[in-house]
């Protein structure tokens, strides 16, 4: 470390008092904005749990539907329509639904059902216990062994339930890649016994799942379900869709966006003061250097050395606290939904970066300003 | 004595604008010898500080000029003058501005890690000359831990480890007690003056002139005077 960094990291973290101050701010700005990001990104995940679990590729909906609960059922023709598209390799209906289902202790737990295309079962999950199979079997459904799962009773092989007066058996238990977002435990039985056992209405088929022969046969087939008066929309497509619904149609995204803000400014003033505070008090002393025959650009690049060695210090602090807090939260509620993405990672460091610059213009604008005659007149 | 160290030329420097121009120097001429202790007193006011500044390439004066060592001081670009200070001149200020948080041995050592010198080898130096000034056990401690007569002396030692031609104190004995500051005075002409080195001392401190080998008396921005000093001081 050259020696003007050295005296540069003394002068800042032997003043303990401020120093302490300066890494709380900027640690709890850090720890605030990630926590903040981080559950927002963990709610988006989960919204969007179906899209990634089933796995199409491609998704044929009605144009109005903006998230994956709110389903608008589509016409029978739809689905031959798409299979009669030049690329398409197939496609399949699925049934997405919500129902009460009454457990073996006589309690009610709403459920979500997804109805797999009978004669594929395309978009079935991997199973920890049980034969997919067996789905076939009379009134078979398999449960996803999710955050939820303990709601259903936690259940095992065989084990009976109601639904619709319809009688349900357990007949395999399945993981999956992410849990839902609405707290309730997921089925997976046929498509055909879903529809038989949830009431609907004229039309019963909430997507249509395609697999295009070639990838490059996409943008084709989304022309041509455009030209039926329907999106069809790729895996990340329909996840961005359902993201945008959440971020700017439900106030999420504007609270997550404030809070980040707030955090930040909190950030930013306290380590901004403090910084600033710290300047003053050695104004005085980098004065002296600067009549010693210190030049502007190494008084420069000392601020600026203690202003990022505090920024990093205190982003490397809060990502610390934030990642801990969510793992000893998950295992507290494991439906505890926050995930840290490279974006939240990304943005509070870019925040982190301007809490440093604007600190360092500061004390920079101070320090450049004090002029060394000053020292002489005390 | 042996060549002029400094020669100040017809320096003139004042405040304000319009009806607020004030007048700090007017017209001051002098030399300031290599192998000589010169003081400039004068009372509060009379512009000893201002002149001390323009000598030492810190305050540009309105007309006039500063050569030392034959280089005329006010024609460098900001970067070389800032060099030039660090090279040539030692100050030692009358607050001592020393860092609390950096321990003794590092305050003195900040003259040559400016110079980007080796971290530790500065710090061998600046020990070595705490040793000078009588302070090599104290290297370790903060300067607050020090006694005012102590602090004079870190910061002396600040101001030689660099080696520079010119020293210049700052009213010296301002915040000591008679006693200590002569003992400063006395080391300072007995260790750190010598034929390659001139000093120049800021005071109107009447206990220390006989160290002086010229006195250069100021009034209204002014030399009104300059004496020698007394054979008690002779080195």
């Amino acid at each position: 470390m050259p020696g003007l960094f050295r005296i540069g990291y003394k002068l800042l973290v032997n003043d303990k008092g401020k120093f302490a101050a300066l890494i709380v701010g900027i640690t709890f700005a850090v720890f605030l904005m990630i926590m903040m990001t981080s559950m927002f990104s963990g709610i988006l995940r989960r919204s969007a749990a179906t899209v990634t679990n089933v796995g199409a590729t491609i998704w044929v909906m009605d144009p109005a539907v903006n998230n994956v609960l709110s389903t608008i059922p589509l016409p029978d023709y739809v689905l031959d329509a798409v299979r009669s598209i030049e690329g398409v390799k197939y496609a399949v209906p699925l049934y997405s639904g919500a129902a009460l289902v009454k457990l073996r202790n006589g309690s009610y737990q709403a459920v979500s059902v997804l109805g797999l295309d009978d004669s594929s079962l395309f978009g079935r999950p991997e199973l920890e216990q049980g034969r997919i199979e067996d789905i076939y079997a009379e009134n078979g459904f398999i449960v996803v062994h999710d955050a939820e799962f303990r709601k259903f009773g936690s259940p095992t092989l065989g084990t009976e339930f109601e639904l619709n007066d319809h009688r349900g058996v357990v007949v395999g238990i399945a993981k999956v890649a992410n849990s839902g977002l609405f707290g309730i435990p997921t089925l997976y039985t046929t498509y055909n016994r879903a529809i038989q056992y949830i009431p609907n209405a004229r039309f019963t088929t909430s997507y249509v799942l395609v697999e295009p022969k070639d990838p490059a046969i996409v943008p084709h087939i989304q022309d041509q379900v455009k030209r039926l008066g329907y999106d069809a929309l790729t895996r990340d497509q329909f996840i961005q869709r359902i993201s945008r619904f959440y971020m700017y149609q439900t106030g999420l995204g504007t609270n997550v966006l404030l809070m980040a803000v707030i955090s930040f400014i909190v950030g930013l003033s306290i380590s901004g003061q403090t910084f600033y505070t710290f300047i003053l008090e050695n104004l005085e002393r980098f004065g002296a250097l600067k009549a010693i025959g210190a030049r502007g650009s190494q008084l420069v690049f000392m601020i600026l050395f203690q202003a990022t060695f505090s920024a990093l210090l205190g982003y490397g602090l809060g990502i610390g606290l934030s990642t801990l807090l969510i793992h000893v939260a998950q295992l507290r509620l494991p439906s505890y939904a926050a995930m840290t993405t490279y974006g939240n990672l990304g943005l509070a460091f870019a925040m982190v970066l301007i809490i440093a610059a604007v600190s360092s213009y500061i004390g920079v604008r101070k320090v450049l300003r004090i002029e060394p005659f000053d020292i002489f007149r005390g | 004595m042996s060549a002029a160290a400094i020669q100040a030329n017809k320096l003139v420097k004042w405040f304000g604008e319009g009806e607020a121009k004030t007048f700090a120097i007017r017209e001051v001429s002098f030399e300031a010898n290599f192998g000589e202790m010169l003081y400039i007193e004068g009372p509060s006011g009379s512009g000893k500080t201002t002149l001390l500044s323009m000598i030492s390439g810190i305050l540009r004066p309105n007309s006039g000029g500063v050569t030392v060592k034959n280089l005329d001081i006010w024609s460098l670009p900001a970067d070389q003058l800032a060099d030039f200070r660090l090279n040539t001149i030692g100050f030692v200020f009358q607050d001592y501005h020393l860092f609390p948080r950096l321990t003794t041995a590092e305050n003195v050592a900040i003259p040559l890690i400016l110079k980007k010198q080796d971290w530790d080898a500065s710090l061998k130096l600046a020990r070595q000359y705490l040793e000078i000034v009588g302070l090599r056990e104290r290297a370790e401690l903060p300067p607050v831990k020090l006694s005012g007569g102590e602090q004079q002396r870190v910061a002396i030692a600040r101001a030689i480890v660099s080696a520079p031609d010119i020293l210049i104190l700052d009213e010296p004995t301002a915040s000591l007690d008679g006693d200590t500051g002569k003992r400063i005075l006395e080391f300072v002409k007995g260790n750190i003056l010598n034929d390659k080195r001139c000093i120049l001392v800021v005071t109107h401190d009447s206990r220390i002139f006989s160290y002086a080998d010229r006195i250069i008396r100021m009034e209204d921005g002014k030399i009104t005077g300059i004496m020698n000093g007394s054979p008690a001081g002779e080195k």
